[in-house]
């Protein structure tokens, strides 16, 4: 059970929180005019890493805001958080 | 019985207040403050239980939570009864009753005993090996072996007692109150840290409050002595919380742990009722100080089980602490100075200690020296190749080790004994340091597993990192101490400590014997019967990796994880795999560190606290009209309402024909609200649903399918345009909560330019849904003054009004096919309206009905239910939905996916309706359907999703997602049940009403 420091409510118990996957694949502008190859890298290709992957956490019974989150899955150390639509820091 | 084993008064047990106890049926007497075991051991009983797979008889071999064979039932055939509880952790109270498990009929005498003798039949995987063959006939395999395995028995009736859960947040966490633990813990609330210090123990101070040892000082006092004190000075600090009997059992990461406090496990049954039994403490803790300690190992030598063999650390508590003698002979078998230490301690209290047997070379400590003065007989380099005595330890026999230690020569000594203390070293307990996450390093030199890389703000101390002399203990934790706590001095700088020193080692993970391995019975995990020669098996058989060879061999997999013989298992596997140690790892530790019970883990989430639900404001209505309820997602729904003892099927067939034919009515009030608004809220639904919404007029509704973005049906209902920029989202019952966290998602983080915003208020309305032909008039009743002309108030549109001085919010949409007012209110008026509806509906027989008429309704009409007819593989195109996807919008949610060839496939599973050629046959949902019968295998082309008899169509109706579907219509095809094979033909979904004129009748 991690402690994750909600960037608009502060530090809560990860059982208020929702992961919501890697972050950073955005929605394509045009999906129309995708290849099938380039909308199934979209829909369906993730990385899951182990070690350190930038992922999307949702303070679902909290403020209920977006946000991502740097985190090492290989020791579950949160590295950074930081508010969606911030460039992602460089670890 | 006698208790003539007490050798002294003890100042931990209350020699003034006896009490008496029954095991396996004989009453015994003890005093407050024993364990069974210290209680059993005083009244001379060593033989407790039988083993597993074997059956051999077995004793007490510890003293602590680390036993392995002292696994008894408590309060056997009572609704209190707990299997698999540690002899050396209970405490007796007067009326408990105790008996052996894993023994038939008896512990003394048990039949499954003739598997010792068959043992050779029964090496690592005999299970696996001998039961696969015919595979069919595993089931009646699997009854005997289930019978004749086992750990007692779980209780059958409600378990009585009150568990509790309490979170906790602390700065500092202390995990164990010996003398490490004592410090750490006097010293951080000392300086401010809120701490809480946890022992599993009922008494602080570990092992060295009953030390006796003359060499071990400090400050001059006798080590026990001096750590009373410090004992004494902990109740006067502020910020300091002790738990005693409180165990912990898992340690996960950010300092997050959990322990179990036992409350009235100890105490008599007149005292236990109405008060909480164990309580789960939820820890979360800034910085945590391990002080769990270290664990004295066995040896592994030819028959080490026997009754009678204990640890050398056991055999001096239950002396030095509990005043009790296990023996009136006793032996030591040691690789280390610790046995010389219990040997002395036992010789000072006049027990008879025949010879210290030493597989080391000749050592000259202090300690030594005294044992010999004392006239105690060493063997040095010597080992126990083998013991005697079935029930009870006998005699042991010894031999010299060779130079190497691979064998043994010589004469064979005869020593005769009835108790063997064995002292093979100490490991560290590092279970909850490496369920943190913390990763161990292996100390060659010591051979044992020390804490290297910490994965949370936490240190290890004393014992459990490796540190086993007073002195090395102090001084490491008082520089750890003031690094971790940034300190700049403890209370205990400037003690001045004096013990013995260690100064010759030698380590055998398998001892040898003068009879080869295969003839003897070495054991490595007692609880489990693994032995050195399954180890070696498991070694010839391929396997190499530490995990395999602990599943093939189920070392380690009892129910105390192997706290005793995992070290020996590793040793063994690395000398005769030829690799090191420390490379080969070790299994990993996993929660609890001990059991807990399954009412320790719930709490007080039990009955009607299990799980929450939901109710409607028309709730009571219902119950009073002895509806049957039926869950969805968290809600009671009302299924159906039986009258004069109607049968579901009755009920339903009643409740549907009514709806048709004059007026039904039903709570909707579950459906999902979600409230939109915003300047961009029509671009929002654009988006979101795959038909349009720019051109909906104000006051009016309509259905909307929302699809994932790989373009499967993930929600639908209707929406109302309540305004310019305000818009009303009705989502299914089941699915309204992901809906709105679907929509939040999308707006933050694809979308934030999107002027909009989402509100739950489900719980804020209540529904009712009138339909049938009298539903208008039914309406028309209870609020005259509204027009409910076509004209005025056509199908899919809205109006605002007032029952009374309540406002209502009526859209004419149709779940069912009739012509259908949906009234909504203020969840408070719900009731209200509900019986308005139903006085109102009186003349025309108003009949409320419940979701499985809801279904059979929409069913007739063909109406999909998400999460029935779709499973989360479905397109609207399979779904013959074409109808409602936009081919001129640009985009939304699911577009792009629907023009992938996998989408696009021809014979992708789509909806049809299916009729049965027998009319009254009803298909079960679920059934499979073919169109060939003598293919093998048979191909399966779909299932049946929905099924109902129609009683407005008088016929059997079903719908089903069939393989390339949408082209057979009229085909016949077959359901193959058990006995019987249905036939049915391929037919339009919409059974009922095709060209909808119902809507407006």
């Amino acid at each position: 059970m991690f402690v994750i420091n909600c960037p608009y409510c502060g530090e809560r118990d990860q059982q208020e929180f929702k992961a919501g996957g890697e972050a950073h694949i955005e929605r394509p502008k045009q999906p129309t005019e995708l290849s099938d190859d380039e909308w199934a890298e979209y829909l369906f290709m993730r990385k899951n890493i182990k070690g350190v992957q930038y992922e999307r956490w949702n303070h679902a019974h909290g403020c209920r805001k977006w946000f991502n989150m740097v985190r090492d899955t290989s020791n579950d150390e949160i590295k950074a958080i930081y508010k969606m639509g911030e460039k992602p820091p460089s670890i | 019985m006698s208790e003539s084993l007490r050798v002294k008064s003890s100042q931990y047990i209350d020699e003034t207040t006896r009490v008496s106890f029954k095991f396996n049926g004989t009453t015994y007497y003890g005093f407050k403050g024993d364990t069974l075991a210290s209680a059993l051991l005083a009244n001379n009983v060593h033989l407790v239980g039988r083993s597993f797979k074997y059956h051999r008889p077995r004793g007490i071999m510890t003293s602590g939570s680390e036993e392995p064979n002292a696994i008894v039932q408590i309060n056997p055939n009572t609704n209190r009864t707990e299997p698999n509880v540690r002899a050396t952790e209970v405490e007796i109270y007067e009326g408990m009753e105790a008996s052996s498990q894993n023994c038939w009929p008896s512990v003394n005498f048990d039949i499954g005993g003739i598997n010792n003798f068959l043992s050779p039949l029964f090496p690592a995987g005999f299970y696996y090996k001998t039961f696969m063959w015919p595979a069919s006939f595993w089931e009646k395999y699997e009854y005997f072996i289930r019978h004749s395995a086992g750990l007692g028995k779980s209780p059958t009736s409600k378990d009585p007692d009150i568990y509790d859960h309490r979170n906790i947040h602390c700065d500092v966490l202390v995990v164990g109150a010996g003398i490490s633990g004592i410090l750490a813990a006097k010293n951080a609330a000392k300086n401010n840290y809120k701490t809480l210090l946890l022992d599993e123990k009922n008494e602080l101070g570990g092992s060295t409050i009953y030390e006796n040892n003359e060499s071990n000082k400090i400050d001059n006092k006798i080590s026990s002595e001096w750590l009373k004190k410090e004992i004494e000075e902990l109740k006067n600090i502020k910020n300091l919380e002790i738990k005693t009997r409180t165990s912990v059992a898992a340690y996960h990461q950010y300092n997050y742990l959990l322990a179990r406090e036992n409350l009235t496990d100890h105490l008599e049954k007149k005292d236990k009722s109405n008060k909480i039994r164990q309580r789960l403490f939820k820890i979360r803790s800034k910085k945590v100080i391990l002080a769990t300690g270290a664990l004295e190992r066995p040896m592994v030598f030819n028959n080490n089980d026997r009754p009678g063999i204990m640890l050398s650390s056991a055999i001096k508590k239950y002396s030095d602490f509990y005043g009790v003698a296990c023996g009136s002979k006793i032996v030591f078998f040691t690789n280390n100075d610790s046995a010389y230490e219990s040997a002395l301690s036992l010789n000072d209290k006049g027990i008879k200690v025949e010879a210290v047997v030493d597989i080391r070379k000749q050592s000259e400590t202090n300690l030594e020296k005294r044992v010999i003065d004392a006239g105690i007989k060493i063997y040095w380099e010597h080992a126990v190749v083998d013991t005697s005595g079935y029930k009870r330890l006998n005699n042991v026999s010894i031999m010299k080790l060779s130079n190497d230690g691979t064998s043994v020569t010589g004469n064979k000594i005869s020593i005769s004994c009835d108790c063997l203390g064995v002292a093979g070293g100490w490991t560290p307990a590092v279970h909850l340091y490496t369920q943190s996450g913390s990763k161990l390093a292996f100390d060659e030199d010591k051979k044992i597993f020390i804490p290297n890389k910490n994965n949370s703000d936490q240190i290890s101390v004393g014992s459990c990192c490796g540190d086993f002399k007073l002195d090395e203990i102090l001084k490491n934790l008082n520089e750890k101490l003031k690094d971790f706590l940034e300190i700049t001095k403890t209370d205990f700088e400037n003690i001045t400590v004096n013990n013995d020193q260690e100064i010759s080692k030698r380590n055998i993970w398998l001892l040898p014997s003068d009879k080869a391995l295969g003839k003897t019975k070495p054991f490595v995990d007692y609880q489990n019967d693994a032995t050195a020669k399954d180890i070696k098996l498991a070694l010839r058989e391929g396997f190499r990796s530490i995990e395999h060879v602990k599943r093939y061999t189920t070392t380690g997999m009892g129910t105390d994880q192997g706290k005793l013989g995992n070290m020996h298992a590793l040793g063994i596997i690395a000398d005769t795999a030829g690799v090191k140690m420390g490379e080969l790892g070790t299994t990993t530790f996993r929660p609890p560190y001990t059991p807990l019970t399954f009412g320790t883990i719930v709490g007080r989430n039990v009955g009607k606290f299990f799980d929450i639900f939901r109710r409607t404001p028309m709730n009571d209505w219902h119950v009073e009209q002895k509806a049957e309820f039926e869950n969805v997602g968290q809600w009671k729904r009302a299924w159906y309402y039986p009258i004069n003892g109607e049968t579901m099927h009755q009920a339903v067939q009643r409740e549907s024909k009514a709806a048709r034919e004059s007026s039904g009515i039903l709570d909707a009030s579950t459906l999902g609200k979600i409230d939109i608004q915003g300047s961009d809220a029509s671009e929002f639904l654009n988006r979101v649903y795959t038909n349009a919404w720019s051109k909906l007029g104000i006051g009016k509704c309509r259905y909307g399918l929302m699809l994932n973005e790989d373009g499967m049906v993930y929600d639908d209902g209707v929406t109302t345009r309540l305004g310019e920029n305000h818009y009303l989202m009705t989502t299914t019952t089941g699915g309204a909560a992901n809906v709105l966290g679907k929509l939040e998602d999308y707006l933050q983080t694809e979308w934030p330019e999107l002027d909009v915003y989402l509100t739950s208020v489900t719980d804020q309305f209540a529904t009712a849904s009138l339909c049938g032909p009298n539903s208008k008039k039914i309406l028309k009743k209870i609020i005259p003054d509204l027009d409910l002309s076509d004209e005025n108030f056509p199908h899919m549109s809205f109006k605002e009004a007032k029952i009374g001085s309540v406002v209502c919010r009526i859209m004419r949409i149709s779940f069912t096919g009739e012509q259908s007012f949906e009234i909504n209110v203020q969840a408070s008026y719900g009731k209200d309206l509900w019986e308005k509806c139903i006085e109102a509906g009186k003349e025309f027989n108003i009949t409320p009905y419940g979701t499985e008429t809801m279904h059979l309704l929409r069913a007739e009409k063909g109406f999909i239910i998400v999460g029935q007819d779709t499973d989360g593989t479905m397109t609207p195109i399979d779904l013959q939905m074409d109808w409602i996807v936009s081919k001129k919008k640009y985009d939304f949610i699911g577009k792009r996916s629907l023009y992938r060839s996998d989408t696009m496939r021809e014979d992708r599973k789509q909806l049809v309706g299916l009729l049965t050629d027998d009319p009254k046959v009803v298909l079960e949902e679920g059934a499979q359907i073919v169109s060939e019968l003598n293919k093998n295998p048979v191909e399966m082309l779909g299932h049946v999703t929905s099924s109902y008899f129609s009683p407005n169509l008088n016929k059997s109706i079903a719908l089903a997602v069939v393989r390339g579907g949408k082209d057979m219509m009229g085909k016949k095809l077959f359901i193959p049940m058990e006995d019987k094979t249905i036939n049915v033909t391929v037919s339009n979904p919409v059974f009922f009403d095709e060209t909808n004129e119902r809507l407006n009748a």
